[in-house]
């Protein structure tokens, strides 16, 4: 029987995956299997039997550790090729996003990477992703035998576990040490912040001067229950905010009740950002900025005036 | 060292109007990608460290290439390389990455291949790895610092959780992120200068690919739909006194019901 093979590096995507794979895997009349490659995988095979794998492929190769696109790539092409999968399911987290295309390539396969929605349509797979940086969203189909989607995180649902038992089958690669060496990993200072689940984000962008001021941004933020987010430069090109507050195309989708975007011009990667938040509000000393448009409240003004007068009118209320 | 810059043509996606859901793309200026320009930018400053070298953009795209390319060499690139031809029009990643792999293997000779991590119409991010793979490559990506000594480079990357330092030897195909340069502009002296700069054109018969293993011919997505989501906004907007403003403001947000915690 045809397969569907799932496989994420993070285990509570790959179990998003599996949750919604049950759902194809009838659609489509396959079966669901999933890839456990590297350090401990063998341990992992009952969780992914409890949320509906049929099946899971372990190996333990030297050479999956550390992850490289190259060695996982080849792995994945050996167990798709040996069990005839046809629909590789991978999460599209970076890894996950640089290894879909070259296992594809392998498979002389198509490829959608940053699916945000998946779903079987006249008995096959259609999957969405943002177009035009985020202008328009893209249907696609894959027209190759076998079809590679990277799915971006928390796109489904994880399913509820059950008690069920699957096979476990040696994957028996034949890896090559691949050729790019990991020599050192610095851990990020991570922050515990969950803008997807916010119910109102105040976002700050480059019309703040420097990042002492994000005191103002901060205060505003707590009056009204608010998460910080923040454009592209603030996160991964100045560092004053970690890359878990950074919104838009390469960032988080919200979709708070309440989206205050401040010192924002509104450019298209931001928004597709923003497009899930019920009432958006905006406040730009630009009156043409575009973000205006894109805004159900604007507020023409220098951030500097305007965010400490409204942070004291809100407390005053 | 000879460096090959992929880089791809797009609309100015800040000028680009919907109507009835559809991006309208009739006088948009093309220009190429942001990360792309990264890449050409990192290019030019490891010739410049290294004194020597050869920097080639490759881009596959119509034929307003021809204007859109000469920024590319009035900024540092020696040559270059299109891949214009009705038959590559419609192209999806795959079959980019087909036609770009075989116009490098035509060029040969290459030492290090740089892409963006995205395009900055698609951010796919799959024309890089696809190469790798067809070059039988290692692949470095979301490359944020690139160091390149004695036929090896050195790498860091923007992963999630951590900053990942990697090795390969050379050759190698590498995608760089937004945060690895800020790239420069071209002087009135280096764009006149560029219009001497060779610039060759490939078909696919150049390529030995048949037409129809191309283009939209060669593609392995069907899209079946491209539309802008329907979002209609408000769009209020108050200016004037501040005070005044801001009560209005906040009576606007307590009407929608959006201030309660
Ligand atoms: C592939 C790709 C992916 C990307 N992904 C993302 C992403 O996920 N998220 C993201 O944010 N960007 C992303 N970008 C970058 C994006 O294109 C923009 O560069 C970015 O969003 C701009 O941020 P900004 O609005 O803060 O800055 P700017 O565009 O510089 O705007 C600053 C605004 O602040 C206003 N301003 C200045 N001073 C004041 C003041 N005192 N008071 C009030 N207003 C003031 C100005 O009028 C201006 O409108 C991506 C780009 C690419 C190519
Ligand atoms: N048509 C093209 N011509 C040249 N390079 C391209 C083309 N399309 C994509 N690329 C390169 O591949 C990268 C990733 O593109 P994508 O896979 O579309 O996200 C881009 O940043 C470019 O460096």
């Amino acid at each position: 029987m045809a397969e569907i093979l799932v496989f994420c590096e993070k285990d509570d995507v790959a179990l998003e995956l599996i949750s919604k794979g049950k759902e194809f895997k009838s659609a489509l009349g396959m079966s669901l299997a999933a890839a456990l490659l590297g350090q401990g995988a063998a341990g992992k095979a009952d969780d992914y039997f409890a949320y509906g794998a049929d099946r899971v492929y372990v190996s333990e190769d030297a050479a999956l550790v550390p992850f490289t696109a190259e060695a996982y790539a080849e792995a994945l092409y050996q167990i798709a090729q040996r069990h005839g999968a046809e629909v590789l399911l991978l999460g599209s987290t970076k890894r996950g996003k640089e290894l879909a295309p070259r296992v594809a390539q392998k498979l002389e396969a198509g490829c959608i990477t940053d699916a945000n929605s998946v779903r079987v349509e006249d008995g096959q797979l259609v999957a969405d992703r943002y177009a035009f940086g985020g202008n328009t969203v893209a249907t696609g189909a894959i027209k190759t035998p076998q079809k590679v989607i990277a799915v971006m995180p928390k796109t489904f649902a994880l399913g509820a576990r059950e008690a069920k038992k699957g096979e476990v089958v040696d994957a028996a690669l034949s890896l090559k040490t691949p050729r790019t060496r990991v020599v050192e990993r610095k851990e990020k200072a991570g922050e515990a912040v969950n803008l997807e689940e916010a119910e109102a984000i105040v976002c700050i962008g480059r019309g703040l001067e420097k990042k002492e001021d994000l005191r103002i941004v901060e205060e505003l933020a707590r009056v009204l229950g608010a998460e910080v987010g923040c454009t592209k430069s603030l996160s991964t090109d100045w560092g004053w905010l970690s890359e878990d507050r950074l919104v838009g195309l390469s960032g988080k989708k919200v979709s708070p009740r309440l989206c205050v975007s401040v010192g924002i011009s509104g450019q298209i990667q931001y928004t597709v950002g923003i497009r899930g938040a019920r009432i958006t509000v905006s406040i730009n000393k630009d009156e043409n900025a575009p973000i205006f448009a894109l805004s159900d409240y604007g507020v023409v003004g220098n951030l500097y005036e305007v965010l400490p007068r409204l942070t004291e009118k809100l407390k005053s209320l | 060292m000879n460096i090959i810059v992929c880089m791809k043509q797009i609309p100015d996606l800040q000028q680009i109007r919907i109507k009835e859901r559809k991006p309208v793309l009739e006088g948009v200026p093309l220009i190429f990608g942001d990360m792309d320009k990264n890449a050409l930018e990192e290019a030019v400053r490891i010739k410049e460290k290294m004194g020597t070298g050869k920097i080639t953009v490759l881009a596959l795209g119509p034929a307003k290439l021809k204007d859109t390319i000469k920024e590319a060499l009035a900024i540092g690139a020696d040559e270059a390389v299109l891949l214009i031809d009705p038959a590559f029009a419609g192209s999806d990643s795959a079959a980019t990455a087909k036609a770009l792999a075989k116009a490098i293997q035509k060029m040969g000779g290459y030492d290090l291949i740089l892409c963006g991590e995205g395009s900055t119409d698609n951010y796919s991010g799959q024309v890089g790895p696809r190469l790798a793979e067809l070059l039988d490559l290692p692949q470095i990506t979301y490359v944020r610092e690139l160091e390149v000594a004695d036929g090896k480079i050195k790498a860091v990357r923007n992963m999630e959780e951590s900053f990942e330092v990697v090795e390969a030897d050379l050759p190698a195909v590498v995608t760089v992120a937004a945060e690895i340069n800020t790239p420069r502009l071209a002087s009135l002296k280096q764009i006149l200068q560029a219009a001497r700069k060779p610039v060759q054109t490939w078909t696919p018969a150049d390529l030995g690919l048949a037409g129809d293993a191309v283009g939209a011919k060669g593609t392995a997505v069907e899209v079946l739909s491209n539309l802008a989501p329907e979002t209609a906004r408000k769009q209020v907007v108050f200016k004037g006194e501040l005070d005044e403003v801001i009560g209005n403001l906040v009576d606007a947000l307590i009407k929608e019901g959006v201030l309660g915690r």
